[in-house]
């Protein structure tokens, strides 16, 4: 990155959102200030600076794969899920996208601002320990922390997970090749519109619902019908920004053919009203696949007989023109479809 | 539910390739190259999110005139809304404005140094904030046009609480397309005029600029169909050689327009005066609260220091104004995508999900493809 | 500048209404939409403001004058501007419908 990029980095000389959009002021951060203070590449597969979703260790025939991410989400039981079920799905996701699929152990840390109710903390307790049957987890270790009132706002959970992988078998986020055929889970959009639509004062009803799951047993069908050269779950920045990651750090293209992209009317209509895309924003239960194209038809097929993945779709195709940009084809022209910048906010214009 | 009859179908790719296949024609016909000026950020969104460009022959360009509220409030206003609000004021705004820097600061980076600021979807719910919020002075950042002014309007009007406040930015069209008109290097073919701002207005207000000026003026719509239709009416007067002015969105818009609205706006604002960024000082193009509503009025009612810190000085290189002018394109800006992009904008173009620039490095403009 | 999306009103209470956007809902006000509205009339909604009453024989009209473009002769298609309430009308999507459980999205408006 350029000299003025990192400019961006210190501008007010404070943190802001946009630090955590898990966007390119993210990335920049990272690149600046965490990958090189730390020698976090070593002879690992994928170290700290590939920026995955999470680290591989070759341990004699096994690889280990790592991976952790603090949970905070506003508020904190939302239609469709809670923060409970967020922390082990996210986790249990990240693992999944490495390719390891079978979760080992799961570390909970949490952190409570005194004054939460403990019917709520049961609450979240619960639903961590629903999912955690779901995705054939259980949480081995943990911590737990009171901040006092304001310190913390209401509960912020970690989660780390560790799996296994045979040696060589974990999958990047930047193996696709040209060619390769671009495979997703289901309809994008549903948790950050849902998020949106309950924020005070936008009272959007429908019929919404975070889309927030494990999806374990997806990304394994997938790896056994056939060759799946990248992966990675569009969580933050959304469906754009997963497949804008995983052209640029594979150095290929890619074309999608947005009618296939799936989105549900309702989102696509709350979308429409405050003036956001769906690809722009979060999903914590979608996987974004690439295939070799002879495997794709039948990567797909078996991904819509789990649960979950009915609605899987064929989306588009790696290619070698228009390196590290996703070009997209509207049904009517086509345009580059580009990473969104910062926190989506509803527009009036 | 039965309304996606509403405006789905005016999303039809094939009714779209057949109207982009006629404007071929015509353009063929008229054999040398068009500028049509738009100047709405909604269309420039639909134009670039749906990639209708890569549907229109290379010789006929849409480029996108003074139409984003966004891009063109003043520094000082936004640095207004910044002050007040660290000054210990909720200030509530579009999520639009959010990120604008003024001079030196956003409000969302006054946010992040502590001060309350809100992003809200509707004046309504910053009227609602001041009423659940009585012992706080709530200050809403009104911006956009002719659309959004009517209903900061409807709020006044029906006596909000005593701790609400507006600060207003709030701007008119018309007298901004006479400005890019009059510039003498403007190269503007014709005008596809803002179909929503004319719901309010009524197209009728247009008579006089195509009379003064007798250049096709096409009020358009703001799905692709309604977009490609409203090129291809003012194609059609471009053949026949002629200015003049059509309703190509009479789903929408009428001749007298909304005058409930229209009596809301004139009732609360006057007309003054004023800055547009980049672009010039236009008369009688911003709105302000007329005496009647003083007690409401954020100026009137506080004393607004200035903010300090100094302007980037790469705002001296910036050509916001050129490209909302319709004279340059954002490829023709050296900072493009280099020191100014969406994490780091330099001018305001870059800044709203409807300026120009941020639109084609969003979208690409026209990608090569 | 104005991002206006058309909707269906179903409540009305004094200078509020509910307005259904393609199956999800929000309140609207209506004090400044300059026409009378009744449950059952689209509107078209700025930023929690319904600004216009649209008369959906306008939006049947225009659908119409798009399709009469087809194949005509150009000229000749600007001529009708008045054009053929009866054309047949297609819901062109922009996404394959996926539609929610429970939900009936895609049914077309039969009036």
């Amino acid at each position: 990155m350029s000299d003025e990029q990192s400019q961006g980095d210190t501008d007010g000389d404070v943190v802001t959102v946009a630090h955590g959009s898990g966007s390119g002021r993210t990335r920049d951060f990272l690149d600046e200030r965490v990958v090189p203070r730390f020698d976090g590449d070593g002879d690992l597969p994928v170290g700290l600076s590939a920026l995955d979703d999470g680290a591989v260790h070759n341990i004699g025939d096994q690889s280990v794969v790592v991976t952790t991410d603090s949970h905070v989400v506003s508020p904190l039981s939302f239609p469709g899920g809670d923060i409970g079920r967020l922390a082990v799905a996210g986790t249990v996701n990240d693992l999944a996208v490495m390719g390891a699929t079978e979760p080992l152990s799961l570390t909970c840390s949490l952190v409570v601002e005194a004054g939460t109710p403990v019917d709520l903390l049961d609450a979240i307790l619960d639903s961590m320990e629903r999912t955690c049957e779901a995705a054939g987890c259980a949480i081995t270790t943990g911590d737990t922390k009171v901040m006092g009132s304001g310190e913390v706002d209401g509960v912020v959970i970690n989660t780390t997970g560790v799996g296994l992988v045979p040696t060589g078998e974990h999958v990047p986020d930047a193996g696709l090749s040209p060619g390769d055929k671009l495979v997703l889970s289901g309809p994008v959009g549903d948790h950050g519109i849902t998020l949106l639509a309950e924020r005070e004062g936008f009272d959007i009803e429908g019929d919404l619902e975070s889309d927030v799951a494990p999806v374990n047993d997806i990304v394994a069908a997938a790896l056994d019908a056939g060759q799946v050269t990248a992966m990675k779950d569009p969580t933050r920045g959304g469906f754009a920004t997963a497949v804008n990651e995983m052209v640029r750090k594979a150095e290929v293209g890619a074309t999608l053919d947005e009618p296939a992209i799936p989105v549900r009317d309702p989102v696509a209509s709350t979308g429409e009203l405050l003036g956001i895309d769906p690809l722009d924003v979060a999903n914590e239960g979608k996987v974004l696949f690439g295939v070799a194209s002879e495997d794709a038809d039948s990567v797909l097929d078996a991904i819509r007989e789990v649960p979950g993945g009915e609605e899987a779709a064929l989306v588009g195709e790696v290619t070698d023109e228009n390196r590290g940009r996703v070009v997209l084809d509207t049904g009517f022209g086509q345009r580059y479809l580009s990473e969104p910048e910062g926190e989506q906010l509803p527009r009036i214009c | 539910m039965t309304t996606d009859a509403g405006d789905l179908k005016f999303r039809d790719p094939e009714t779209a390739q057949e109207i982009a296949a006629d404007i071929e024609a015509q353009m063929e016909r008229i054999g040398e190259s068009i500028e049509i000026m738009h100047v709405c950020g909604s269309h420039e969104q639909v134009i670039a999110k749906f990639g209708l460009r890569s549907m229109l022959p290379d010789d006929l360009s849409v480029t996108m005139g003074p139409g984003c509220p966004v891009c063109v409030t003043n520094m000082p206003e936004v640095d207004e809304a910044v002050a007040l609000a660290e000054a210990g004021k909720t200030v509530v705004t579009y999520g639009d404005m959010f990120k604008v820097p003024g001079s030196a600061r956003s409000l969302a980076d006054a946010k992040a140094d502590g001060a309350s600021v809100e992003v809200i979807y509707s004046a309504s719910e910053a009227v609602e904030l001041a009423e659940d919020n009585p012992e706080e002075d709530v200050v809403f950042f009104a911006t956009g046009f002719e659309t959004t002014a009517a209903p900061t309007a409807a709020v006044l009007q029906a006596d909000p609480p005593e701790n609400f406040y507006v600060l207003s930015a709030h701007k008119y069209v018309p007298p901004a397309m006479e400005v890019v008109a009059e510039m003498p290097d403007t190269d503007v073919d014709a005008f596809l005029a803002a179909g929503h701002a004319a719901t309010i207005t009524g197209y009728g207000l247009f008579e006089d600029f195509v009379e003064e000026y007798d250049l096709p003026v096409v009020v358009g719509g703001f799905e692709p169909l309604d977009v490609l239709y409203g090129v291809r009416r003012i194609l059609a007067f471009i053949e026949a050689g002629e200015g003049g002015l059509d309703n190509a969105y009479p789903r929408c818009v009428s001749r007298e327009g909304n005058t409930a609205a229209m009596g809301a706006i004139e009732d609360v604002f006057t007309r003054t005066s004023g800055e547009w960024r980049g672009i010039a000082d236009i008369p009688d193009a911003n709105f302000e609260l007329n005496e009647t509503y003083a007690d409401h009025s954020a100026r009137k009612q506080f004393d607004i220091e200035g903010v300090e810190g100094d302007a980037d000085p790469l705002t001296e290189e910036c050509i916001c104004g050129d490209i909302m002018a319709g004279t340059a394109s954002p490829e023709g800006c050296a900072l493009f995508g280099e020191e100014c992009t969406p994490q780091n904008p330099v001018g305001a173009c870059m800044v709203s999900d409807e300026g120009t620039c941020k639109i084609w490095h969003e979208y690409g403009g026209k990608p090569d493809l | 500048m104005c991002l206006g999306v058309p909707g269906e009103i179903t409540e009305i209470d004094g200078s509020e209404a509910i307005a259904d956007f393609w199956g999800v809902e929000r309140r609207v006000r209506i004090d400044v939409v300059g026409d009378s509205v009744e449950v059952g009339d689209y509107i078209l909604n700025h930023a929690g403001f319904a600004i216009r009453k649209i008369p959906e024989r306008e939006v049947e009209e225009t659908m119409a004058i798009y399709e009469s473009l087809f194949g005509d002769d150009p000229d000749e298609a600007l001529d009708e501007i008045g054009a053929d309430d009866d054309a047949d009308i297609d819901i062109g999507r922009g996404r394959p419908q996926t539609t929610a459980p429970g939900g009936d999205a895609g049914e077309q408006d039969d009036d």
